[in-house]
């Protein structure tokens, strides 16, 4: 039974490649590959689990994914006990985001289920492969309304790349195999792979590697060499081009291929908040951000366009702002693996259908060609103009006028201190924007944040999920106390299972984001964005509510608080100098701040505001 | 707005329909008829799906359905270069005053009686939809009593087929 031959290992190397899964952490073991005769459809799902190389899985378990559990608890695959099923699937999608390999959580049927659809349908909307196993009512209930049933393929159905209903336990290695491939190749996305009871505890034989049976699903990954060669002609005569990077870039591991492009091109790049550390924030040819919160270099530049090169990038409205108006004078080039995403928001002129590796690679042995023919273009005109509005409007920010912590210098201090090799997760609103833009990023897989679905309470989970995928290196969660109050019972799981993460809430005692928004567009009416206890007049009682610092306690966390800014590098030295427990600051900052520039939903990109009331003035026909 | 047919081979499974009319709701995107059915292969079913949209819109309908994992081929039938039928089980009234004119109604659309009793004829009729409009119109003032039809089921004219040799050109998955 222990012996194979060569050819056999071979056969499972190359299923293991075919499956997509780096097994690089924990390769296909001999034995977790070996056939099993006679055993339990919860035993071949965990032999699945190891033979497909995973390391760790956060669940929660629960009646009908209860025989799973059982060979679970002796397998070399770790299971991560979390609080809520929410907090698992937000820690498999940090996991993948921060190590690039397939995140896995586990969840029972009907409740335990549902929990998981925000974080699919997060991980649906940034492209992340996780898979999800999911208990369900033994097969002869299913339909029944019976206890803890919930239709999760049917409700998950919009929210994941594929999903399956295993109604035959001999299917469950090929199940796995294939959510594992489904998962991690083309564009990236979660799976589900739902199993009743009684297909657990049904007798089966367990061998691998499993057939893929997957007649429909072909993904492009090689660009068409001559939309290439067009596309380098392009940007080989474009005068004001942009590298305009999503995503997908990360997703592809592209970077070195990208700073490679940069280089030859000299034009300016743009990474969106999906795509913050796939180019050095260093690098004098990065522009920042772009978007509804983009640096006006970056937004102007899009704008001011003659060539936009789009790489994994899918045209979001955040980014575009209003379509009809965004980017009039560019011709596009638009390189994505996924070609429902080319022509869906902005016309191509050069659609490429591929991985973001592979055509940047082969973009740039192209625009050799055509710098080898002579054709260099010059972009000094278009770099004065590119500068001087760089230089003209900085990403800045005001101290709060009535003497409060500003939350961008916290955030500018954290991303200081901690430095480009740490990994940095946001929850969603005021503080994400901020994180995305006063950190400094240098390196792929060091930025984490839920940018497609925009859910509050990712960082927490998440967060934990990088730090186990990466336990040397410091993660901190960037959390504000809206999104904090929403799943921050993980700290408990990250407390007894001894994943020491770092918390800094970014505490103004408000729903910022949106009280931001009631500000500008709702004459200052703060209809029910006020988190904090106060008085019948509104204004704030002297009472902490929640207390962060005890809540952290109470949490097993080591819990600090900061409200000066005479305290804030002290504050986060502290917690980096502790790492055997996970540590929370609660920095006390202004209510008052605001996230600028900004462009207003639906407004054109060319109104983008620097600050409240100051737009930027374009000379127009400059370069 | 343009009516477009599209032939659709999908894996022969549960659940390929809701997924595929899903996508449909959930992208907002029009569905005129839609009919499913076995083909010559068992693993194979063949949705054929008239929707009612611009290119630009299809394109994208196109894109988004090659995604689902299921779906093995998409072409787009044109008028001219396929053929396409429903099938209508209509109901008339049919006294004795007016069957005759009944029957000859169905004589002249090639329908075919397959139920009668003393007060009703039940018509079985193919066709393109046009051809079953008329008939329709025809009928109306006799008294429909019920009526059933099927969507559009088509295929491409000549030698060629979607999944054999000679393969139809399928809507590109590449853009």
């Amino acid at each position: 039974m222990n012996s194979t031959t060569p050819g056999e290992s071979a056969t499972r190397e190359a299923a293991a490649a075919l499956t997509g899964v780096e097994t690089t952490a924990r390769s296909v073991t001999e034995a977790a590959a070996e056939p099993l005769i006679g055993c339990t459809g919860a035993q071949s799902l965990v032999r699945s689990l190891e033979a497909v190389g995973v390391e760790v899985v956060f669940g929660i378990p629960g009646g009908a994914i209860l025989p799973a559990y059982d060979p679970l608890f002796d397998s070399q695959v770790r299971h991560v006990l979390v609080r809520h099923e929410q907090g698992a699937g937000h820690a498999a999608t940090g996991y993948a985001q921060a190590t690039g390999r397939v995140g896995v959580c586990m969840a029972t049927s009907g409740p335990g289920a549902t929990n998981l659809v925000t974080p699919l349908a997060d991980a649906y909307m940034d492209s992340v492969p996780i898979v999800a196993i999911t208990g369900q009512v033994p097969s002869s209930a299913i339909g029944t309304d019976a206890f803890q049933e919930a239709d999760i393929r049917g409700i998950t159905m919009p929210v994941t790349k594929h999903n399956f209903l295993v109604t035959d336990a001999r299917e469950i290695p090929q199940r796995i195999a294939e959510a594992f491939h489904l998962a991690a190749t083309g564009r990236p996305g979660p799976v589900l792979v739902d199993i009743p009871k009684d297909v657990l505890q049904a007798t089966t034989d367990f061998s691998w590697p499993p057939r893929l049976d997957l007649p429909g699903y072909k993904p492009t990954t090689r660009p068409h060499g001559k939309q290439v060669r067009e596309a380098a002609a392009l940007i080989a005569g474009a005068r004001r081009p942009v590298l305009y990077v999503g995503g997908g870039v990360l997703k592809a591991q592209a970077t070195a291929e990208l700073a490679e492009l940069a280089e030859l091109t000299g034009a300016p790049v743009v990474t969106t908040l999906m795509a913050r550390g796939a180019f050095p924030d260093s690098n004098p040819q990065h522009l920042g951000m772009p978007g509804m919160h983009g640096t006006v270099a970056a937004v102007t530049a899009l704008q001011k366009a003659d060539v936009l090169v789009a790489l994994g990038a899918r045209f979001d409205d955040r980014v575009t702002g209003q379509l009809s108006s965004f980017a009039p004078e560019a011709q596009v080039v638009h390189a994505d693996i996924d070609p429902a995403e080319i022509g869906k928001n902005r016309r191509a002129d050069v659609p490429i259908v591929g991985d973001a590796r592979e055509t940047i690679a082969e973009l740039v042995t192209a625009l050799r060609a055509e710098h080898e023919a002579g054709r260099t273009p010059d972009l000094a005109a278009w770099w004065t103009q590119l500068d001087s509005w760089r230089q003209t409007y900085p990403l800045g920010y005001d101290w709060p006028e009535d003497g409060a912590l500003s939350p961008q210098y916290v955030i500018e201090r954290l991303g200081a201190i901690a430095g480009p090799d740490a990994i940095y997760a946001a929850g969603v609103g005021q503080h994400q924007m901020w994180a995305a833009q006063f950190i400094k990023y240098e390196k792929p897989g060091t930025w984490l944040n839920s940018g497609g679905l925009g859910t509050m309470g990712y960082a927490v989970p998440a967060a934990m999920g990088a730090k186990y995928g990466r336990p040397d290196t410091t993660v901190w969660a960037i959390d504000g106390d809206g999104c904090f109050q929403m799943t921050n019972q993980e700290l408990a799981t990250c407390a007894i299972e001894g994943i020491p993460i770092k918390v800094a809430v970014i505490n103004n005692g408000n729903l910022g984001m949106v009280r931001q928004w009631q500000t500008l567009f709702y004459e200052g009416r703060y209809s029910n964005t006020r988190l904090h206890a106060r008085n019948a007049d509104g204004t704030p009682k002297p009472v902490r509510i929640p207390d962060f610092v005890a809540l952290a306690e109470a949490l097993g966390c080591v819990g600090l608080r900061c409200e000066s800014k005479d305290d804030v590098d002290a504050v986060i030295e502290k917690a980096m100098a502790i790492d055997d427990a996970p540590v929370v600051i609660d920095f006390v900052v202004g209510s008052d701040a605001q996230v600028w520039p900004m462009v207003a939903a639906g407004a054109s990109n060319d109104d983008i505001m620097a600050a409240r009331g100051i737009r930027p003035v374009f000379g127009d026909g400059q370069v | 707005m343009t009516r477009h047919t599209l032939s659709v081979l999908v894996e022969n499974k549960s659940g390929v329909l809701a997924r595929v009319s899903a996508l449909f709701s959930r992208r907002a995107f029009n569905i005129e008829s839609l009919a499913v059915g076995p083909t010559e292969n068992p693993d194979l079913s063949r949705m054929t799906i008239v929707v009612d949209a611009e290119t630009q819109p299809l394109e994208q309908i196109t894109k988004q359905l090659n995604k689902l994992i299921e779906v093995i081929k998409i072409v787009e039938l044109e008028s001219a270069g396929a053929v396409q039928r429903e099938l209508l089980l209509v109901k008339v009234r049919a006294p004795m005053a007016d069957r005759t004119q009944v029957l000859q109604t169905a004589e002249l659309f090639r329908a075919h009686v397959i139920d009668v009793n003393t007060d009703t004829v039940t018509l079985e009729a193919t066709g393109t939809p046009e051809k079953l409009q008329a008939l329709l119109a025809v009928l109306a003032p006799l008294g429909i009593k019920e009526m059933a039809q099927s969507g559009t089921v088509a295929l491409g004219r000549g030698p060629r087929s979607m999944s054999g040799a000679g393969t139809l050109r399928p809507v590109e998955r590449t853009a």
